[in-house]
């Protein structure tokens, strides 16, 4: 079983911020929404281990 | 209209009961003559303990209702004498469409195994299915078995006692009383039985009308299972067709909350929706149409005292999955062996409290799958919808969201892990499917099919291992049936019941469910087993 990663783990962290921003760039707020609901199922899935999602979901409704 | 909803099915009759100077005891009543209360009277008779069936009514049920019935059910039904007759009439389908605005997103095939008696689901509407079991009471009549229907017969109250149940009776003519050992209440969702004991019965309602219509029409349309999210024709709402048998399709029409039922209901209402829905130019005629809101619900308890509670009067829930009358018919599979050990002195009332542990775990299992699948075709808020519609986005490009549609989880037949009835699993190495509380897959033998031969009483099945042809415990007889995996052409003995075990000998209940397996025969074990799935023994 892996852990969720909370610790720093993305290359290049200013660059990934920036893309997702320019994703959004020019949606509605509803497209924007949508994006982000898919982009989380893409992530989602990629991820697959059932504990590792249920960390993250605690760990982004404990700042929510 | 359709002269099958317009003919009594069983007019009403007098009884002599009716002019008994005292209240005439039988061993069993059941309340309601729907396909649940039907199943259980011919269980019941077949077996010839003398059942009495009271209904309000007198015909089959108006429209098609329940119309999607699974293997599991139809495998039931053969045991009860008319699963072959359902088949027939039915429709079988394996093939769902699941369209998003006005294109299709995704396909499945219900991809039927191999080697099974029964197909995975057929179409069949309600009041077909309720002809061919009144049938089957008229046959078993025939036969001189001790089975009732009276129709017109409305119960009004209902008292209890330690050993008995009185239920006063209404008829066209007069009212009378009568006793029973046993009352089994299949009265529906609305069961006036639970209202009369001032039963609980709590759930989640759903805010949501569904418009229901049963249309006969000559249509192209391919026999396959068609689910709409949101189409051009039913904006923001979802929609279902399905083929019944004699041209006759079910089209089920999302219509949201806030909405006028009878308005709707009007055939000046209701036509232009379908003429949307099915083109302007396709010619139909409207055969039933109902509005439906539901719920998904159960009872804390299924068993009170002497009366017991089976089919939607004990669980509701919606109709995406087709829940309802396919866990009604595992709800009496499950009790009638029961009660008939219990009624002839072989096992303890206490068997019972296992109807109520079974299947109230079935129920869940049910209320939780169709919760969710209502969840996910009805979105209660905006991220609901914004998520439900990003699955059927990416559904539509990518496979892994496709597991994520939910347009109806369909009914499975019910594994009783961790009931009290079973013997820890004691086959190495042998097939999940098939661990005790599982209900046995089928399997074809060389002259025809394994579930005939496991129907109705306790078996030993043996697969390349010795035992007993026979033994008793408790007063009750087991026989072996002993097969060999030489015999195994298709290899699905192998398969569903062996997996890497050389041999293995299962203890087999009367409603097709293992109660104990292991590699070989060992008298003792096989003893208590069966001691502890009818309810004498404790494991240790």
């Amino acid at each position: 079983m892996t852990e969720l990663t909370l610790t720093p783990n993305i290359d290049s962290a200013d660059d990934f911020y920036a893309d997702l921003l320019a994703a959004h760039e020019g949606l509605s707020k509803a497209e924007s929404d949508a994006f982000n609901a898919r982009l989380i199922l893409v992530l989602a899935n990629h991820i697959g281990d059932r504990s590792v999602l249920s960390a993250a979901i605690e760990a982004a409704r404990r700042k929510g | 209209m359709n002269k099958i909803f317009e003919v009594p099915l069983y007019a009403y009759e007098r009884s002599p009961d009716q002019d008994a100077p005292t209240p005439v005891r039988h061993p069993v009543i059941v309340i309601g003559a729907g396909p649940i209360g039907l199943a259980a009277a011919i269980d019941l008779a077949q077996n010839d303990t003398p059942v009495v069936v009271l209904d309000d009514n007198d015909k089959v049920s108006f429209g098609s209702r329940a119309i999607c019935f699974a293997k599991r059910p139809l495998e039931i039904l053969d045991r009860l004498g008319c699963g072959h007759e359902m088949v027939e009439k039915g429709v079988e389908w394996d093939l769902g469409k699941v369209f998003f605005d006005d294109r299709q997103v995704y396909e499945f095939d219900l991809l039927p195994e191999e080697g099974h008696e029964f197909p995975a689901f057929i179409n069949l509407q309600q009041y077909y299915f309720e002809e061919y079991l009144v049938n089957r009471v008229r046959a078993l009549q025939a036969q001189g078995k001790p089975i009732e229907i009276r129709g017109k017969n409305k119960v009004e109250a209902i008292g209890t006692h330690d050993d008995h149940v009185t239920l006063e009776v209404q008829t066209p003519e007069d009212s009378y009383v009568i006793e029973a050992d046993w009352l089994i209440a299949c009265d529906g969702a609305n069961s006036p039985t639970r209202r009369m004991l001032g039963l609980d019965f709590v759930g989640r309602v759903f805010e949501d009308n569904f418009l229901i219509a049963d249309v006969i029409m000559e249509a192209d349309f391919p026999t396959e299972r068609w689910f709409w999210f949101d189409p051009p024709f039913n904006r923001g709402q979802s929609a279902l067709l399905h083929k019944q048998p004699d041209g006759v399709w079910r089209i089920d029409l999302q219509l949201g909350w806030d909405i006028d039922k009878e308005e709707e209901k009007k055939p000046e209402n209701v036509i232009p929706r379908l003429k949307a829905m099915l083109g302007e130019d396709v010619e139909f005629e409207l055969e039933w149409v109902s509005i439906y809101t539901f719920q998904c619900r159960r009872m804390e308890e299924f068993r009170h005292g002497r009366v017991i509670f089976a089919g939607d009067a004990a669980h509701q829930v919606s109709p995406f999955g087709a829940r309802g009358a396919n866990s009604g018919l595992q709800d009496t599979d499950n009790l009638i062996w029961k009660l008939q050990l219990v009624m002839d002195d072989k096992a303890p009332e206490s068997l019972l409290d296992s109807y109520d542990i079974e299947r109230i775990h079935g129920a869940d299992e049910n209320i939780l799958n169709s919760t969710r699948s209502t969840d996910f075709i009805t979105p209660k808020s905006e991220i609901s919808r914004t998520l439900r519609d990003a699955v059927l986005d990416l559904a539509e490009e990518y496979q892994f969201a496709r597991p994520l549609v939910n347009s109806g989880r369909l009914s499975v037949p019910c594994t009783y892990d961790g009931s009290p009835l079973n013997t820890a699993d004691a086959l190495e190495q042998g097939p999940a499917r098939t661990r005790p509380g599982s209900p046995c897959p089928d399997v074809p033998l060389g002259d025809g099919f394994l579930l005939p031969k496991l129907a109705g009483k306790f078996t030993l099945l043996t697969i390349d291992a010795e035992a007993p042809d026979s033994f008793e415990e408790s007063g009750i007889e087991v026989t072996r049936l002993a097969l060999s995996v030489k015999d195994d052409k298709t290899l699905a003995l192998k398969q569903r019941y062996l997996g890497a075990a050389p041999s293995a000998v299962y203890l087999i209940r009367p409603d097709q469910h293992v109660a104990a397996r292991r590699e070989s025969w060992n008298e003792n074990i096989f003893r208590a087993a069966l001691r502890r799935a009818t309810g004498q023994e404790q494991q240790k």
